[in-house]
């Protein structure tokens, strides 16, 4: 494979970079923000990669105005807008149960919350 | 004419019912919107399932606009029998709702509790209807959105809904984002969304290497969604905390739903001549599905929390249903589906008859149990008959599907298949087994004052078991209408009837 194959498609390398270390992060990470952190940057490069698709180069907007010109493929950009209106739903609803778990359990370590989690489960085993 | 728009009615009166919801602050109000928002779809449903049966598929152009530019809802024998089942569980679980919701979520939260019940109806409904690949994600994420919420209303009674709550929207988003790579990938391939249109094309490609990446997406995503057995850390946890209703309404639609998005990709988008679908239904599905049956099924055994038995149980049938479907000819699809209908039925009434007696009793540990046959005899009964359709003994839903599924595996010369489903069903009796024993056989703790669920609450679970019963003894409905949903899944959508065309 030459230099060129991966200088013209910088944008799928990026999309690449991008999905594996906020997959990462969203694995790795111990805290509950961090993990959302992660789980965007994980969502963004999906947006990336559809919004390249349907870019061209020189392209314009497709209207027509009679001239034969370059059009961009709009339709991935649309679909993107409402990627993004499920990705802030769903960022805000974590960061809504992020709050919760704060008041509930005063930590958003996970490990930190499986300890009380455990703790609560050997209590209600006694308990029986 | 209205039933040229019964598709559209039976997705938008949830949502549309949704938003009114939310406007009003008293919940028996809501509650009424509620109901009428899940019977309107039930009765389309049912009326969409006749039409389809006589005259062929359905296709619903949104807006007018032609396919494959517009949003197409197309309809034929599969999803129009999802689409009943999803609707009357849901409609079941909302007339359930009222009484087990004041019990266990706030006055002030009812409404909204409500609102989310709708819209993750609505959600699921469009799924199930539409025949755009990327308009099934957007309905995809509407449900499962407003099930996270759903399962972290739970955080009155128990405060680890909402860790639940958050592991699962995790899990589901990271699903849903590997199926909209996966979606990504064949765009760029086809130039089309339309479910349809993308086979057309794909089967004019041929394989390689950028759609087998996209088919792999896709199926991985989902099987996050259905809860495909390694996969499925997510939801004996949600299913757990969650509040008593929100359980048999996820337990029996959430992963059928995605299952059906599933069997749409494998059979619709995909084809059975796609080679590399195949060796992945052969050396990724069976295995996992097998591993699922006795992984699941033995963990079920060990829990003293009964939803939680329930919750892996869920997790052990999801694996029938993939061994159905790994099987690749029409009668393993036909078992699949039927068990699909069989599970769905049964699972929301035992998590139902579970609500009655965490109602009661305000536990669900398999202490509380104790003497309940006595006690509640009616809700106990309900939950015998639930156990034993799970089971699969003769007279139930559950024997009917799973005899085809035995005669599936024997067909395809797959005996040690066709052994190891009865020998699933042995571990089954096993951790029902458990709860009876301690319902029927153990005395109730002294001075207990437990008794009989009210009436209201015992409707719901009587209907689901009685359909169970009643396709049972007569199952010639039930298996015409999965061979119906089998065969147009699984034969060439092309070379069906031709589509009816409504505005």
């Amino acid at each position: 494979m030459d230099k060129n194959f991966f200088l013209a498609n910088y944008n799928y390398w990026a999309v690449v970079v991008l999905m594996m270390s906020g997959f990462y992060v969203v694995l790795s990470r111990n805290h509950l923000i961090k993990k959302i952190v992660g789980l965007n940057v994980f969502q963004v490069s999906v947006f990336l990669l559809y919004i390249s698709v349907g870019k061209i180069i020189g392209g314009t907007a497709p209207i027509l105005t009679g001239k034969p010109e370059l059009f961009s493929n709009p339709l991935p950009h649309v679909l993107i807008l409402t990627a993004i209106v499920v990705a802030i739903s769903t960022t805000a609803i974590a960061l809504s149960l992020a709050v919760r778990i704060h008041e509930a359990f005063g930590t958003l370590d996970e490990a930190g919350l499986i300890a009380i989690e455990h703790a609560i489960e050997r209590e209600s085993v006694q308990s029986q | 004419m209205i039933t040229g728009h019964l598709p559209v009615i039976a997705v938008m009166t949830p949502l549309l019912g949704a938003i009114l919801c939310v406007l009003t602050r008293s919940s028996i109000l809501a509650w009424g919107l509620t109901l009428i928002g899940a019977a309107i779809p039930a009765l389309s449903s049912l009326i969409i399932l006749v039409q389809v049966l006589s005259r062929g598929m359905l296709s619903y152009h949104m807006g007018g606009w032609e396919p494959p530019w517009g949003i197409e809802f197309r309809i034929d024998a599969a999803n129009a029998f999802v689409l009943v089942i999803v609707s009357a569980v849901g409609l079941c679980c909302a007339f359930f709702a009222r009484k087990s919701v004041d019990e266990e979520i706030p006055q002030s939260s009812q409404p909204l509790f409500y609102t989310m019940l709708l819209l993750c109806l609505g959600g699921m409904l469009g799924v199930v209807a539409t025949g755009d690949a990327f308009n099934l994600f957007v309905f995809l994420e509407i449900s499962s959105l407003s099930a996270y919420v759903l399962v972290a209303m739970g955080a009155q009674r128990e405060r680890r809904a909402l860790t639940a709550a958050f592991n699962y929207l995790i899990i589901g988003t990271i699903g849903a984002s590997f199926y909209v790579i996966g979606l990504g990938l064949i765009y760029m391939l086809t130039g089309t969304l339309n479910m349809a249109d993308i086979a057309v094309r794909i089967s004019t490609l041929g394989d390689n290497t950028a759609l087998r990446m996209g088919f792999a997406f896709i199926m991985v995503g989902l099987s996050l969604k259905f809860a495909m057995f390694p996969l499925h850390f997510w939801l004996p946890n949600a299913y757990t905390f969650a509040p008593s209703v929100v359980t048999a309404f996820l337990a029996g639609t959430a992963t059928k739903v995605a299952l059906y998005a599933g069997l749409r990709v494998l059979y619709t988008m995909f084809s059975i001549g796609f080679l590399f679908q195949t060796e992945t239904m052969l050396y990724v599905f069976l295995p996992l599905g097998l591993a699922a049956v006795f992984a699941a099924s033995i963990t079920a055994i060990f829990q003293d929390n009964v939803k939680r038995m329930l919750a892996y149980s869920s997790v052990a049938q999801m694996g029938y249903l993939l061994i159905g479907i790994s099987l690749a000819n029409i009668g393993g699809l036909m078992a699949a589906v039927l068990h699909l209908f069989n599970h769905a039925i049964l699972k929301s009434g035992l998590f139902l008859a579970i609500g009655c007696v965490v109602y009661r009793t305000g536990s669900c540990s398999i202490a509380a149990f104790r003497g309940l046959g006595h006690q509640m005899p009616w809700t106990m009964a309900a939950l015998v008959i639930g156990a034993l359709g799970m089971i699969g003994m003769p007279a139930t839903v559950g024997f009917t599907s799973k005899w085809f599924l035995v005669l599936a595996a024997i067909d395809s010369g797959w005996w040690f298949v066709a052994l190891s489903i009865v020998a699933g069903s042995l571990l089954t009796l096993i951790y029902f087994g458990r709860i009876i024993e301690a319902a029927y056989l153990q005395p109730a703790p002294e001075n207990s004052t437990i008794t009989e669920a009210p009436f209201l609450l015992l409707l719901p679970v009587w209907l689901l078991m009685i359909t169970s019963i009643t396709f049972g003894i007569n199952s010639e409905l039930p298996v015409t209408l999965a061979r119906a949903a089998s065969q147009a899944l699984f034969l060439d959508p092309h070379n069906g009837l031709p589509p009816q065309v409504s505005p």
